[in-house]
């Protein structure tokens, strides 16, 4: 398993300093001091600014000294805009982000995969078609309702009632409030977010799991003794665990950038909210950083991927 | 192999109905049959002409929301009472001395499922689950139905893999199905089946996915240990020479219909159904004057269960064909006892005459 990991490891560094020189290509494409600078800028600023960034060497080594700074994780470069390290900026912004995405993801996949085992044990009855009615609903819904109708009904109207369960958006580090109240900025993203992904994703695991009801194994199974709910949750679960897997780990790196809707909405300072604002300012060091930053964790949770594979999937495993 | 032996499993009247988009049809229509203890029956037919869906209707395997078994159709099991409380085989509880499979409830099914009677399917590649040891796979079954430790399951686990032949049944114990040929994994089939000691053995066209020289490997097999263990089997084949290799009785299918039964070297003398006929004439006889000359087929096909003829089910494809096979359906008649005792039935207002030498059927050439 451990030379499995490192295979795999190995494997992808060239992908990623591949990864790295197409982007730092692209974001050269149009000189990005300029940009940041405007029209009006002289050529003598821009000349600054360029050399302060080390923008005026050669290419070549540009590439290896920021490839070097990414492997001493070294992000102390400035900011443009803000005037901050921007590893400060990425460490800060990563915690309201994950606050959000990650009760959302763990709650929608265990619900969902509940929903989807109840719904395919009991396939083609009222329950089986209510829960796949109530699913699409979900799914039809625009994202504006949900957060209309959570923010005036969810956080105004219980607030009006005394009941202070929810707030309407923004954000309280955690260090810095009350556990209780940081909770209330989460709960009304979270559930949202929840409501919103978890129609799709326990058609998709209903899905896998009938189709994993007409396999041969289980009749097979069923030949033997097993009882259905064995059947179920023992023969038929590590199947669908393959497909389950991949659709999770697939969402893995969107989970540390965060919902930019869902940041928007709330005012939740998260890098959703830090990538657009970097966009928009044309903040060059920052959105730099960002895309390494996201293409190193996308690599990582690809391994992660294979690697939950070889645990479920001997055929994977013993190749 | 006389009737005063008492079946274990008696199957009278069955009807296996499924609901379809068109309509109701019923694959398995008014069969009946017995299976005695430590014989092996025959169930011959082509392709689609109900021989799964009678298997999977002993075991009910079939899918539950759209087959049912029509009113009237009973599947008597009359398994044996075990005594020993330590041996391998012995269940966790007893069962009745008479139990009906079409109408018992899903907890005794499921305590004659792998104990009593257990099955093997035709798609050795397949039917193992994918991520589990085959070693698991064997004490599954042993977890459901005995009251062994786990170290005594581990041990039957071993001796079951040695006693289907598989090489290195320790280490093979520990090994994922991709990891074996499709002949291993039946064998690991033959040994989850087999670990409870049933009476009875459902084999489905056990070698039809196999290779030719795995095949009677794996015939031989399932035979030596229908002798060592006294197990009754029913095996399930399309390939008559398999029939003459093992079987003692042969039950011939028909478009869901019994058209021949009866003991297998009479039927094999000769056949007085003329699909019989035509069957056993479609198979090579090695050392006749037969090299060059190809084998006679029979024309036509299995009529759809949608759209059944009104009179005998083989009509079209009959060479003897009258106006009365047209208009009426025969019954299935005892014609007569052969010279073992056994009872011959044939559904056909003209069977083929009784010879010697069987006469073949169809526009042969
Ligand atoms: N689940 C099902 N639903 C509807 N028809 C079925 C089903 N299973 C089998 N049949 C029909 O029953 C008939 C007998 O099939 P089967 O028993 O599999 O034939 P075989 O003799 O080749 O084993 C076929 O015509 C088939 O179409
Ligand atoms: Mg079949």
């Amino acid at each position: 398993m451990l030379s499995f990991i490192l295979r795999k490891l190995l494997a992808s560094i060239p992908v990623y300093l591949g990864i790295v020189l197409i982007v730092m290509l692209c974001l050269r494409v149009n000189d990005p001091v300029q940009a940041y600078l405007g029209k009006s800028a002289s050529p003598e600023s821009i000349a600054a600014q360029r050399e302060k960034m080390g923008l005026d060497e050669p290419f070549v080594s540009q590439y290896v000294s920021f490839i070097g700074r990414i492997v001493t994780l070294n992000f102390s470069e400035e900011s443009w805009e803000r005037k901050q390290p921007v590893g400060e900026i990425l460490a800060s912004a990563v915690v309201p982000s994950l606050a959000i995405t990650v009760p959302a993801l763990l709650l929608t996949t265990i619900v969902a995969i509940g929903i989807a085992l109840l719904s395919a044990y009991m396939r083609g009855s009222i329950t089986d078609k209510a829960l796949m009615f109530a699913a699409v609903l979900g799914m039809s819904i625009s994202l504006l309702v949900y957060v209309v109708m959570g923010q005036y009904f969810g956080a105004y109207w219980t607030a009006q009632q005394g009941l202070d369960v929810f707030a309407i958006s923004g954000y309280e580090p955690v260090h810095e409030s009350v556990p209780g109240n940081w909770i209330r900025y989460c709960l009304l993203p979270v559930i949202i977010t929840v409501i919103l992904t978890i129609g799709y994703d326990t058609r998709f695991y209903r899905a896998v799991m009938v189709e994993e009801t007409g396999r041969d194994y289980i009749v097979t199974a069923r030949a033997k003794g097993a009882t259905k709910p064995k059947i179920m949750f023992v023969h038929m679960l590590k199947n669908a665990m393959i497909p389950i897997i991949t659709h999770v780990m697939i969402t893995l790196p969107f989970l540390i950038t965060g919902s930019i809707v869902m940041e928007t909405f709330f005012r939740i300072p998260g890098m959703g909210q830090t990538l657009i604002t970097a966009i928009n300012s044309k903040d060059f060091p920052l959105i730099q950083a960002f895309t390494a930053v996201f293409a190193a964790i996308f690599i990582a949770t690809n391994i992660l991927t294979d690697v939950l594979y070889a645990l479920v999937d001997p055929r994977v495993r013993l190749g | 192999m006389t009737a005063d032996r008492k079946a274990i499993l008696s199957v009278q009247n069955l009807t296996t109905c499924f609901r379809t988009d068109r309509g109701v049809v019923r694959a398995v229509d008014d069969v009946s049959f017995e299976v005695f203890p430590g014989e092996v029956l025959g169930i011959v037919g082509e392709s689609g002409c109900g021989k799964t869906v009678t298997s999977k209707s002993v075991m009910r395997l079939l899918p539950e929301r759209t087959s049912f078994f029509a009113p009237g159709s009973r599947m008597l099991f009359r398994p044996a009472s075990r005594s020993a409380p330590d041996t391998p085989g012995n269940a966790k509880d007893t069962l009745p001395r008479e139990v009906d499979l079409a109408s018992c409830d899903d907890a005794t099914m499921r305590r004659v499922r792998g104990a009593r009677i257990a099955m093997i399917f035709q798609e050795p590649m397949t039917s193992l689950n994918p991520v589990f040891t085959v070693g698991w796979q064997i004490e599954e079954a042993l977890k459901y139905h005995t009251n062994l430790s786990h170290e005594q399951r581990r041990a039957r686990v071993i001796e079951m893999l040695k006693l289907v032949e598989i090489p290195n049944a320790e280490r093979r114990a520990g090994e994922y199905p991709h990891q074996l040929s499709g002949g291993m994994r039946q064998r690991v089939m033959i040994a989850i089946a087999l670990c409870c000691e049933p009476e009875l053995l459902i084999a489905d066209e056990p070698t039809t996915a196999l290779d030719v020289t795995i095949q009677a490997q794996i015939l031989q097999l399932i035979e030596g240990l229908r002798r060592r263990l006294g197990t009754a089997v029913m095996l399930i084949t399309h390939n008559l020479g398999v029939v003459a290799q093992v079987c003692d009785r042969v039950m011939v299918m028909y478009a869901g219909r019994v058209v021949e039964q009866g003991g297998v070297h009479e039927i094999f003398r000769s056949p007085r159904h003329p699909y019989t006929a035509a069957l056993l004439s479609s198979i090579p006889k090695a050392g006749k004057r037969e090299a060059g000359r190809r084998l006679p087929i029979i024309p036509g096909i299995v009529p759809s269960l949608f759209d059944l003829p009104k009179g005998c089910r083989f009509q079209d494809r009959c060479a003897y064909r009258q106006d009365r096979c047209v208009n009426s359906e025969p019954t299935l008649d005892t014609i007569e006892s052969g010279p073992t005792g056994e009872t011959r039935l044939v559904r056909c207002h003209f069977p083929v005459a009784a010879v010697s030498t069987p006469r073949s059927a169809g526009s042969a050439t």
